[in-house]
């Protein structure tokens, strides 16, 4: 009986995909470490509730049929005056703070992702072409990041704004706003992306891989996207889910200002802005359940993004 | 020496002339700077003859040449919503910015750095875990909903310190204080604490890590073997070979500071530069944008060059380096 009519036994019982994943290191870091169970968790229920916002929201806020004035500044239910449905008690208008919490949660975490998307999709490109073609082109390229890099993300995002407010003037309406905001947000984290790729691509670039694609005439655009992009993409998962959180505060942070998301359709940070004036009549919670909506978001995004980190970096292995 | 310094400054007016070229962009072709001048009973022919003094009929080189030159000049223009030159109005916002930009980098030192010299030195203590979760949720909380957080607390619950403006302020030349009045001191603790906590859990964070580091180091353990006071090694060795990156970072966090307090000084209502740009951005003035963009990147651009310079005078091996690179 030779070896090759009886494989060892490792090779015959090739584990499932399903047992691959479970035996990973990366499960076994993440069922280790409760913080991040938590963190996983609160992630996980913020988003379920943005996405079914309308079958779990009691009123729809922005309906004007389902708001009765009469209902306004109700405080939550637990405190004297609270009425059901209002969990979380009313605006000044009437409006369901626990709905447009839920509303407002999806507009935050839609922008969040989008915005991360382009900005991941923009920096991969020009760092893998900035990597691969050097010379000329890289210097362009990761002199542009240097420049901007120099500046606040969100001083950029307000400049693009501010453009923007220019060029659309009265035709501004939620849905230019809507992709403004992706834009101006995606445009100012790009750099991170480029920077890290660049260096990746660099050390693949002179791979024997690399090597073979080109001498059987693959063409440059393929050999990157097909070939380099799979090898340089590890890394950028963990930037990914940070950005993800500075996205969501930036995003926040710019519809506080006033040059985010109008109050016909808000965000977080929108709602935060509106319920700021009637912290000093009392009526706290219209800004401050928002807030902490906002907080446990990024909080347990930005413990993912540690874990995620610390998981994939092999020196801590 | 010489040749590293001009090669830096050669470089920081490289990225000078970027920006104000995207200054120069953005006031020349988002919207009609005549458009936004004068207006609708401003006939053709005086449109026409602004246009012609305002020199915009040049060629785009020329225009952006005295564009630079203006700005050099500190010549801004004016304001389409004040109509007076864009320097007056941040001129007169500046003290407030600086004041409460200095003061928040202070809280920051003073707070941060015996927090991370604390959270070192007793590492496995209860407070150091606090102080640790602590600046897991400052780094996590927008600027914004810390001085919301603030204002809820102080002002709105305990009924104490002013949640808006800058209080009383005293003249002084053309500078304007609020340090010298209690009123005007009292204003500036929740501003300066909001904009001062992201930096602070920074330095803390870094003070930490450096601390860590240096006390392993066999200087360290040298100097106990000789029987030093723990202070004396605590903080006579390994705290003074901390502070030179923990310098480092927080001359560069002065500008992010400053870029960053306009947030806060939306929240309280703060009366500097920030405030002005914000307003600018919503009404669209297009002159304080990009002035307020050149001295954001004029501010940057010389705290780098002044580190840059700092970290070739302290360590000779950076000018080694570049003279290799060269």
């Amino acid at each position: 009986m030779s070896a090759a009519e009886n494989p060892p036994e490792i090779l015959m019982r090739r584990p499932s995909r399903l047992r691959a994943i479970i035996d990973s290191d990366l499960v076994y870091s993440f069922l280790r470490s409760k913080v991040t169970i938590a963190a996983a968790v609160v992630t996980l229920l913020i988003v379920l509730a943005a996405i079914f916002a309308p079958y779990i929201a009691p009123k729809n806020p922005y309906d004007l049929t389902q708001i009765s004035i009469l209902d306004s500044d109700n405080p939550p239910i637990w405190m004297e005056g609270g009425q059901s449905p209002y969990v979380l008690g009313t605006d000044d208008q009437g409006r369901d703070v626990f709905s447009t919490i839920l509303y407002g949660s999806r507009q935050s975490i839609a922008i969040g992702l989008m915005a991360t998307l382009f900005a991941g999709m923009l920096g991969i490109a020009l760092g893998l072409i900035a990597g691969y073609a050097g010379g000329t082109t890289d210097a362009i390229i990761m002199r542009a990041a240097d420049i901007q890099s120099t500046f606040p993300a969100i001083l950029i995002a307000m400049l693009i704004d501010g453009v923007s407010r220019a060029l659309f003037g009265e035709q501004r309406n939620e849905t230019v706003v809507f992709w403004v905001m992706v834009l101006s947000i995606g445009l100012s984290f790009w750099v991170q992306y480029a920077r890290t790729v660049r260096g990746s691509t660099l050390v693949e670039k002179n791979k024997e891989y690399v090597l073979a694609a080109r001498l059987i005439g693959i063409r440059p655009a393929k050999i990157l996207f097909r070939h380099v992009l799979p090898n340089v993409v590890g890394p950028v998962l963990v930037i990914a889910t940070i950005n993800l959180a500075l996205a969501i505060i930036t995003e926040a942070t710019l519809s506080f200002l006033g040059l985010g998301l109008p109050p016909t359709q808000p965000s977080l940070g929108t709602l935060i802005q509106i319920g700021q004036k009637f912290l000093f009549a009392g009526e706290w919670w219209i800004a401050i359940f928002p807030g902490i909506t906002l907080a446990a978001l990024v909080l347990a995004v930005n413990l993912l993004g540690d874990w995620l980190r610390d998981a994939l970096n092999p020196k801590l292995r | 020496m010489l040749a590293f310094i001009i090669r830096r400054l050669l470089q920081a007016i490289v990225v000078m002339l970027t920006v104000a070229l995207i200054a120069f962009t953005l006031f020349r072709f988002v919207g009609d700077p005549i458009n936004m001048m004068v207006g609708i009973e401003t006939t053709n022919e005086e449109r026409a003859q602004l246009r012609q003094d305002l020199g915009l009929n040049d060629p785009v080189a020329i225009q952006f040449a005295r564009f630079v030159g203006n700005a050099v000049r500190l010549d801004f223009g004016n304001s389409y919503q004040f109509k007076t030159p864009v320097i007056d109005l941040i001129a007169d916002r500046f003290p407030a910015t600086m004041e409460l930009a200095i003061a928040s980098a202070i809280f920051s030192l003073v707070i941060g750095i015996p927090m991370g010299v604390y959270t070192a030195l007793h590492r496995r203590s209860w407070l150091s875990n606090i102080f640790l979760a602590a600046s897991l949720i400052g780094i996590s909380l927008p600027t914004f909903l810390i001085g919301i957080l603030l204002i809820f607390l102080f002002p709105v619950t305990l009924g104490v310190l002013p949640s808006f403006g800058r209080g009383e302020v005293v003249r002084l030349g053309f500078w304007t204080t609020g340090l010298l009045t209690a009123s005007g001191l009292k204003a500036l603790v929740l501003p300066a604490i909001t904009l001062g906590l992201f930096q602070m859990t920074l330095i803390m964070r870094l003070v930490r890590g450096e601390m860590l580091e240096v006390l392993r180091t066999d200087y360290i353990k040298f100097a106990r073997a000789r029987g030093l006071t723990d202070r004396a090694v605590n903080f006579g060795h390994a705290l003074k070979n901390t502070l030179v990156p923990v310098m480092t970072i927080a001359g560069l966090q002065l500008g992010s500071i400053i870029a960053f307090a306009l947030i806060t000084e939306s929240v309280f209502q703060w009366p500097g530069m920030g405030l002005l740009f914000l307003k600018a951005v919503q009404n669209v003035d297009i002159p304080i944008m990009s002035a307020y963009l050149l001295l954001v990147a004029f501010i940057f651009v010389t705290i780098n060059l002044i580190v840059d310079i700092l970290y070739a005078v302290v360590d000779p091996r950076i000018r080694i380096d570049a003279r290799a690179a060269a």
